[in-house]
């Protein structure tokens, strides 16, 4: 039998998140977002979260609307600020979040460590830069290093295209961004797919990620949105 | 090639991505910074098929990046860094974040081109923050990209908009990276950057002579 559940609503995906996880989102703007994965979070109504995501939120849907129902104390994101994310640009002015600002290419590397059973990794971005202060350096091989730690996740809400029976995933274009990386760096990884298909339908060459990484999957109505205004 | 004084006029920001475009190797692969740089894309050199011959890299997963989306094309599970839905090229392969990071980091990417809020002649690059208080810090791949190609490259007007040069002996802004640019292309003028400081390669519309008057840290 399959280690992965297969549930009927978005609402049976995120029961049981607690106050105060630290939760890994999906997306790069809205190209992955689970929206629906996060719009049952907000129902669920656990707070106190830390979110680790590429950005703080774009307009009022998806990780946005979480944030404006107050359920985020803490953001670590590359791209808080942005065309649309009024919403955590509010909350961020009246000190109601805490937002830690990491590099894209870190942000993504300390996932795929904690992932990976990696204990820290020595990093050349950043070096010598405001976001390198406090950390520890070293210079290996004549190249300036610094030393970065994995992000874990207790959950991430991922997005992906199609997923078998077992939970095996494949993605759409560039709405794959972060989904791999996540469904490695948390205990609890839970995929809203556009589409469950029989197990052995998916060339198995093609597989981006493989079902040992997930642990719950929901169908959703693919829903579509690009950035207003981006340029 | 030392000075070009054949234009009467500094370049606009979008013959100066002519500029950048054909100064790409065919066969490059190379990732446009978001902003000024994304206009480079509109004139890389086609061949007599009508094909781009440089690979577009975008950072958040992909490689043969096409032009921007019109209409129908749009499709929101594919844009580029800059959030603006793009299209395919054939050829074109997707991977995951820490994949794109990795294959930036790694070195094997040839060119990055990148906007810039200062350089300095020893190739300290700050184009991420002004560091004014109130601004919410967001760095994106911006580190990352200073120190991810083979060679980087800084597209900028030469002077702010109250007149003080970008390119400053000492950035006195938040850097992004250091010693990481190699050569800067400007409206009045293209500059290479190595031990000996900042080499006028090219200018448009002012002599060498003029340019080192107004931007200390240019000298003859």
């Amino acid at each position: 039998m399959a280690r992965t559940s297969i549930l009927a609503t978005s609402e049976q995906a995120v029961a049981g998140i607690e106050d105060g996880s630290t939760i890994l989102v999906g997306g790069f703007g809205l190209a992955g977002m689970p929206f629906d994965l996060i719009d049952a979070l907000i129902l669920q109504g656990a707070k106190d979260l830390t979110i680790v995501a590429n950005n703080a939120g774009n307009a009022e849907v998806g990780l946005a609307a979480l944030l404006k129902a107050k359920r985020v104390r803490k953001i670590l994101c590359s791209f808080p600020r942005q065309v649309d994310s009024y919403v955590f640009d509010e909350l961020y002015r009246e000190g109601k979040i805490e937002l830690e600002v990491v590099p894209q290419g870190n942000l993504a590397e300390r996932m795929r460590a904690a992932g990976a059973g990696i204990g820290a990794f020595f990093s050349p971005t950043a070096v010598g830069t405001p976001l390198a202060e406090g950390k520890e350096e070293r210079t290996i091989n004549g190249m300036r290093y610094i030393l970065e730690y994995p992000i874990r996740g207790d959950y991430a809400l991922i997005s992906a295209h199609q997923s078998d029976a077992l939970g095996n995933l494949v993605y759409r274009k560039t709405a794959r961004n972060f989904g791999p990386v996540m469904a490695t760096a948390a205990a609890t990884t839970i995929v809203q797919v556009n589409e469950i298909i029989p197990t052995g339908y998916l060339d198995a060459e093609s597989i981006v990620t493989p079902s040992i990484y997930v642990d719950r999957v929901v169908q959703t109505e693919a829903r579509h949105y690009t950035v207003k205004g981006a340029r | 090639m030392t000075a070009d004084t054949s234009t009467r006029a500094p370049l606009t920001m979008d013959q100066l991505a002519a500029v950048i475009a054909h100064d790409i190797p065919e066969g490059s692969y190379v990732n446009l910074g978001i902003g000024q740089p994304t206009k480079i894309a509109d004139h890389l050199p086609k061949d007599k098929s009508g094909t781009v011959n440089v690979i577009l890299h975008t950072e958040n997963g992909m490689l043969g990046m096409g032009r921007k989306a019109e209409g129908d094309e749009v499709d929101a599970d594919l844009t580029n860094a800059g959030k603006v839905p793009v299209v395919e090229t054939p050829g074109c392969s997707y991977f995951h974040h820490a994949d794109s990071f990795a294959m930036m980091r790694g070195g094997h990417l040839d060119v990055c081109v990148l906007g810039a809020f200062q350089v300095a002649p020893n190739g300290d690059l700050a184009n991420w923050s002004t560091g004014k208080p109130g601004d919410i810090p967001a760095v994106g791949g911006a580190m990352d990209l200073a120190i991810g190609a083979k060679d980087v490259y800084v597209m900028m007007s030469l002077f702010a908009k109250d007149g003080t040069p970008k390119l400053v002996q000492a950035c006195t802004m938040p850097l992004t990276g250091i010693n990481c640019v190699s050569r800067v292309y400007t409206d009045y003028g293209v500059f290479d950057l190595g031990p000996d400081g900042a080499r006028i390669r090219a200018t448009f519309g002012i002599t060498p002579d003029e340019l080192c008057a107004k931007v200390a840290a240019l000298h003859r």
